[in-house]
């Protein structure tokens, strides 16, 4: 085999890293956590609420529940914060204020979840507890905190998909005489539509797999929520709390809880690349 | 009662406007409070002297030497990886079935999130290998993390030096490897440190995998097999148990301040490269 030909071999196989890493999550993940949800049954342990793994009790749906509401929260602040932020440094800004502004941002994306967690537990937890009542660690304080994390995804994603409309959109629009902000609702943003949907599905699946400062600041209680001042535990939380101690069966509940959150990013991620090739 | 476009607009603009100066101000808040609240804790002796009591009292030494040590191994693993696969996929293939695979591999694993890569760690690394909560544990599973991010940048420096520049290394004699090491690689070296940069900033500010990789032993670790707390770690422990609010503060400021000088050297350098070749 020629020297060429040799060094493509290798380029190959190192090409293969991220997929075999990739498959190796899939495998050991399954392996550890599939055997208890099979002797549990898949429909105990999904829709029953009832965790307490020392007596054999798996059930995550609070959990489950709490992520998606967490999550939701987040995308209801994140998502209209975000994408007004885009629309006005895309749209309405001075270039120069976007050339400062939109590094900066990119920037912030780089502030650790640790942080963003503390400073909820500073901040916004004692203002919630004060003016809202409750233990002030809540469903609401998680999606405030998570909903800020997202902020920088969100926009610099956005920001990209508004720059991708091109600029005879906006002259004939505006060329027909409706004003700037007609042009944004009714040319701009329809045009740069699947690229804000990427936006808000990628950071759905931030936010329903950050674990840090959800752990910090939403309670960490085991129930089902019932108003947004209770504190809740997310799928996320609940591995990184046990995980420590947990051994046998309860470990591998762990690792089972982990399967559920993988299939549902899985299906995040899947759905962004779909909306995205559609374009 | 329909309101005359133009006013439309301008209550818009206003509420947009409002909305865009609200996000900024939580945003440059958090920079800001870390650092007043943060800076002044940072003394030299902070940073060279040993945790003592918890944390309690001493500096954070260790947890810097612990955190230097889970990055640089996995940058080490990473980089050859992630530059041997950008390079493959620019310069080796045509777009076809093993591109896409590769490509979407490296895409779902951007998304994996990191308590799940710090399950993967710690089922594989820490028990199947039997190598423990270690800096090698934690350096391997942290690699695996940045691997996408180094490959989506290389990619795009790799993609970014012109055509032309391989069209006078063949037209030289040049084989394809002399032209990728001489000509290619280095053109677009920029590209890749920014990746490499952009991974530093990830692996520091890291909690969910190393905190059940690498540990949280508090001794300054010394050996691969050691285990190690990273700054990260240490801040999160620090600042749940309530241990010392001030050296938390402290331990938030050095990690935030580098990561955000790193990210914007990262950023610069790419700027550089965009502008070589535009």
């Amino acid at each position: 085999m020629n020297r060429g030909k040799f060094i493509e071999r290798v380029l190959f196989f190192l090409a293969l890293s991220s997929v075999t890493s990739l498959l190796l999550i899939t495998i050991f993940i399954f392996m550890e956590g599939l055997p208890l949800i099979i002797s549990t049954g898949l429909k105990n342990f999904l829709f029953s609420s009832h965790w307490a793994p020392t007596r054999g009790h798996f059930g995550i749906l609070a959990m489950i529940i709490s992520s998606i509401l967490v999550t939701l929260g987040a995308l209801g602040l994140g998502v209209p914060l975000g994408l007004a932020c885009a629309i006005v440094l895309a749209e309405f800004s001075p270039q120069r204020l976007k050339l400062v502004l939109k590094p900066t941002l990119e920037l912030l994306a780089g502030v650790p979840s640790v942080v963003y967690g503390f400073l909820g537990v500073i901040w916004l937890v004692p203002l919630i507890r004060d003016y809202l009542g409750g233990p002030g660690l809540s469903l609401l304080a998680g999606s405030l905190i998570l909903g800020i994390m997202i902020l920088p995804n969100v926009i610099s994603i956005s920001i990209d998909s508004l720059d991708a409309v091109p600029e005879t959109y906006r002259q004939g629009s505006i060329a027909l005489g409706a004003t700037q902000w007609q042009t944004v609702r009714r040319v701009v943003l329809p045009a740069a539509r699947s690229g804000i949907i990427t936006a808000v599905i990628l950071g759905m699946g931030r936010a329903i797999g950050e674990t840090m400062a959800v752990i910090m600041v939403a309670g960490n209680a085991l129930q089902l929520p019932t108003s947004i001042l209770d504190p809740v535990r997310t799928l996320t939380s609940n591995i990184a709390l046990e995980l420590g101690y947990a051994s046998g069966r309860h470990r591998e509940a762990l690792f089972a809880t982990g399967i559920v959150l993988f299939i549902i990013i899985m299906i995040l991620n899947l759905s962004a690349t779909l909306v995205t090739r559609r374009k | 009662m329909r309101l005359d476009p133009r006013y439309t607009q301008i209550l818009v603009k206003a509420l947009l406007w409002g909305m865009t100066g609200f996000t900024l101000f939580i945003l440059v808040f958090i920079i800001v409070n870390v650092s007043i609240k943060g800076l002044p804790q940072v003394t030299p002796s902070f940073l060279l002297e040993a945790p003592h009591d918890m944390g309690r009292a001493g500096g954070i030494f260790s947890t810097i030497v612990a955190t230097a040590y889970v990055t640089l191994l996995a940058i080490l693993i990473a980089t050859p990886l992630g530059v041997g696969t950008a390079i493959y996929l620019t310069e080796y293939t045509r777009e076809g079935l093993a591109t896409r695979i590769i490509r979407f591999g490296a895409e779902c694993l951007a998304g994996v999130p990191s308590i799940i890569l710090g399950l993967f760690g710690f089922v594989l690394f820490v028990l199947k290998m039997g190598l423990g909560w270690s800096i090698l544990s934690g350096g391997l599973t942290l690699a695996i993390m940045v691997l996408p991010t180094i490959i989506r940048t290389s990619e795009e420096a790799i993609k970014a030096v012109p055509q032309e520049y391989r069209t006078v290394c063949f037209s030289l004699g040049l084989s394809k490897w002399q032209s990728i090491t001489h000509i290619v690689v280095p053109s677009a070296l920029p590209g890749i440190t920014t990746g490499i940069m952009l991974s530093v900033g990830r692996s520091l500010g890291e909690t969910a995998v190393l905190l059940f990789t690498a540990g949280a032993a508090l001794r300054t670790p010394t050996s691969l097999f050691d285990s190690g707390r990273t700054m990260a770690v240490h801040f999160y422990i620090l600042a749940r148990e309530g241990i010392s609010m001030p050296n938390a503060y402290g331990t938030a400021a050095v990690l935030v301040v580098s990561i955000l000088l790193i990210n914007l050297v990262a950023y610069t350098l790419m700027q550089r490269l965009v502008k070589r070749y535009s």
